[in-house]
């Protein structure tokens, strides 16, 4: 008994030594983004002489117009939500149909759906490009460099695996619930919004976290649909901005880099449970 | 005679209803405002009465689309239903794709008119030594990769797994890098090797960036701290949905932790490592963004001798060190802008990410055990 007790402690002191070789690179990122340019290339380890200038730093960050820190957020912001909310009701349509309606062409278009998982996405970026032009020639609407052409895309490549979980749950709801419905009075449309999409909240949850992770944190679709410093930028985009525009001047860099990754982490903080659970339960389906 | 004639009717009646079908299919949405805008100046102005006598394409129509019979209300309800999803899926990842197809067969430069030359493209890339240069790393990152990301990440599983006190804790710790984004990360990263490793001295003074195995080694660091908690939560999972009857009576009969490990743990979370395996392949296969701001492809380096005679080279050119294959297609696209060969190299990159997948979950399925 008394081997296990020391065997345990040992463990417990691994694995705090761990977490804070795990925790040390973003406790850099703070100290440093609380120093002038100066003081980081004197010693970038030490704590920093004066917390207020982390402040200063934002106060400069924010004022250089050519990043608009705030209107990047909110573009973010919006284009994560909006996606989001997109893809879960779309997908969660579109799977519902598909698995009450028993004919080959549902089985066909599931299959289709599940092509799209295995595609990545180096390979259509090019043509889609090319695509996002032509359609604003034949329709006259701007798709490139605007909010509403990147939320499509999202919703076309957020769709494939979105459609599977959804299509995986919704065959384990029982039908009957949704006979007894219709034999009430309820037309297709309310079956779906009033009975099924609330059974859906568990696997709505996990998509939003698999998804919401994704969209937040993408950078290949956003230089490619809004392009390097045009006019709707997202958080990855300025950052990457930032540091093309004032290479290696650090206390700015590292300053965006800890305001783009503090909205995360505070959401983290608060939702802890729902996040990691999305996140496994989604791979493991 | 008559008979093949009456199949050919039935063939033909078929085709008919198809091509009606689909072009129902197109004119459905537009059904759909009108009525939604019947609804709002409250007044009939489509009118399909599924009992009048029609003929046979217009009983048709009425009966399975229009009508207000149960089949058409379903077949519309299926329409409206997938055409969001469906519709943007294809406009965005279906077209593109097959139109992908036919351009790695043109010259596109991404300002010309697309010509169609053939299999040239890909003939020009197979002899492109940075492109064989790039798949090699690939490969290579791939491997050491996936072992060091699901050894670190298995190992923690374990540790944390244990009777620890803390144990919420440490798993969101270990957990907490993979929210932020890899863009993000591979600033951070080149903060530390290039300004705050360098002060220990050492081995990381000059920074470990400069040259192109160390530089190697360094995504591989960054990457592993970034996934290894979130394929820990995978394993963490498996782990949980072990027995525990079956551990305890290992242990009544003498089995050591070592013992139980290899005979009830790792059989038991095999299918875990395939999930795992999978995601760290495909990930490893597909790492962008954080190759983009950690080294930007450099530092650059000559090419191998073995790499160089394969491609008959005396003099050996200067390649890209960590110029991954999903950075080198960007490169070929949008700097050297041949659109054409950019997309031949994609598709290829495609063809070998399926095939080495399908190997993949195919070995690992074969060791997994049914409980």
């Amino acid at each position: 008994m008394r081997t296990d007790k020391i065997g345990i402690i040992l463990l417990e002191v691994l694995a705090a030594t761990l977490l804070i070789v795990f925790a040390y690179p973003l406790f850099i990122v703070l100290i440093n983004s609380a120093k002038d340019a100066a003081e980081i290339i004197r010693n970038p380890l030490s704590m920093p002489t004066d917390w207020l200038q982390l402040f200063e730093n934002v106060k400069e960050l924010l004022s250089r117009d050519n990043i608009n820190y705030f209107q990047s957020f909110f573009n973010s912001v919006i284009i994560t939500t909006i996606s989001l909310i997109a893809i879960g009701i779309f997908s969660a349509m579109a799977a519902w149909v598909l698995v009450r309606t028993k004919t080959k062409y549902s089985l066909v278009i599931f299959m289709i759906f599940l092509s799209g998982m295995v595609i990545p996405f180096q390979v259509v970026m090019l043509p889609l490009v090319r695509l996002l032009q032509t359609m604003k020639d034949i329709t006259g609407i701007p798709f490139k460099d605007t909010l509403h052409g990147i939320i499509l895309a999202y919703i076309g490549f957020g769709a494939p695996l979105s459609v599977f979980l959804f299509h995986g749950f919704i065959k384990s709801i029982p039908i009957d619930i949704e006979e007894a419905a219709i034999i009430d009075g309820c037309s297709k449309a309310q079956v779906f919004f009033k009975i099924i999409l609330p059974i859906l909240k568990p696997i709505f949850v996990t998509l939003l976290v698999l998804n919401g992770m994704w969209i937040w944190n993408d950078y290949l679709l956003p230089i490619l649909v809004l392009g390097m410093g045009g006019d709707v930028q997202t958080l990855p985009l300025s950052v990457a901005n930032l540091a093309g525009l004032y290479d290696k001047e650090w206390s700015l860099i590292l300053t965006s880099v800890l305001m783009a990754a503090l909205p995360v982490v505070i959401l983290f903080l608060f939702a802890q449970k729902h996040i990691i659970k999305g996140m496994t339960s989604g791979a493991i389906k | 005679m008559e008979k093949a004639l009456k199949r050919l009717r039935k063939i033909g009646k078929k085709v008919l209803y198809a091509l009606l079908t689909a072009v129902i299919i197109i004119i459905l949405p537009f059904i759909l405002i009108i009525r939604i805008i019947e609804k709002l100046i409250n007044r009939d102005i489509l009118k399909f009465d599924s009992k009048k006598e029609r003929g046979p394409i217009g009983s048709f129509i009425i009966n399975n689309w229009l009508g207000e019979t149960y089949k058409a209300q379903n077949n519309r309800v299926f329409v409206y239903f997938l055409m969001p999803a469906l519709g943007t899926f294809l406009l965005f990842v279906g077209l593109p794709f097959i139109q992908g197809i036919y351009f790695s067969m043109t010259d596109w430069t991404g300002l010309n008119d697309p010509q169609f030359i053939g299999l040239e493209n890909y003939v020009t890339i197979f002899k492109d030594y940075a492109f064989g240069y790039s798949f090699f790393r690939t490969a290579l990152y791939s491997i050491m990769n996936i072992v060091v990301i699901n050894i670190v990440a298995f190992s923690l599983a374990l540790l944390v797994t244990q009777k620890l006190k803390l144990k919420n804790i440490y798993r969101a710790g270990f957990f907490l890098p993979n929210l932020i984004g890899g863009l993000v990360l591979g600033y951070i990263w080149q903060f530390i090797y290039n300004r705050a490793l360098v002060q220990f001295g050492g081995m990381f003074d000059p920074s470990i960036l400069v040259s192109g195995d160390t530089a190697l080694i360094g995504l591989i660091i960054v990457v592993t701290w970034q996934y290894a908690g979130y394929i820990m939560m995978i394993y963490i999972a498996a782990i949980q949905n072990i027995p525990q009857d079956l551990v305890e009576a290992s242990k009544i009969d003498g089995a050591n932790a070592w013992q139980r490990l290899r005979t009830i743990t790792l059989p038991l979370v095999a299918q875990a490592f395939t999930v795992a395996m999978f995601l760290t392949l495909v990930t490893s296969f597909k790492q962008f963004d954080t190759v983009t701001s950690l080294t930007q492809g450099g530092p650059a380096t000559q090419l191998p001798l073995w790499i160089g005679s394969i491609y008959q080279k005396t003099l050996m050119p200067i390649v890209q060190s960590t110029d991954l294959v999903a950075i080198n297609i960007y490169d070929e696209a949008f700097v050297n802008r041949n659109m054409g060969i950019g997309q031949a190299k994609a598709i290829l990159f495609f063809i070998v990410l399926l095939f080495v997948a399908l190997i993949q979950v195919y070995y690992n399925k074969r060791k997994e055990v049914e409980l």
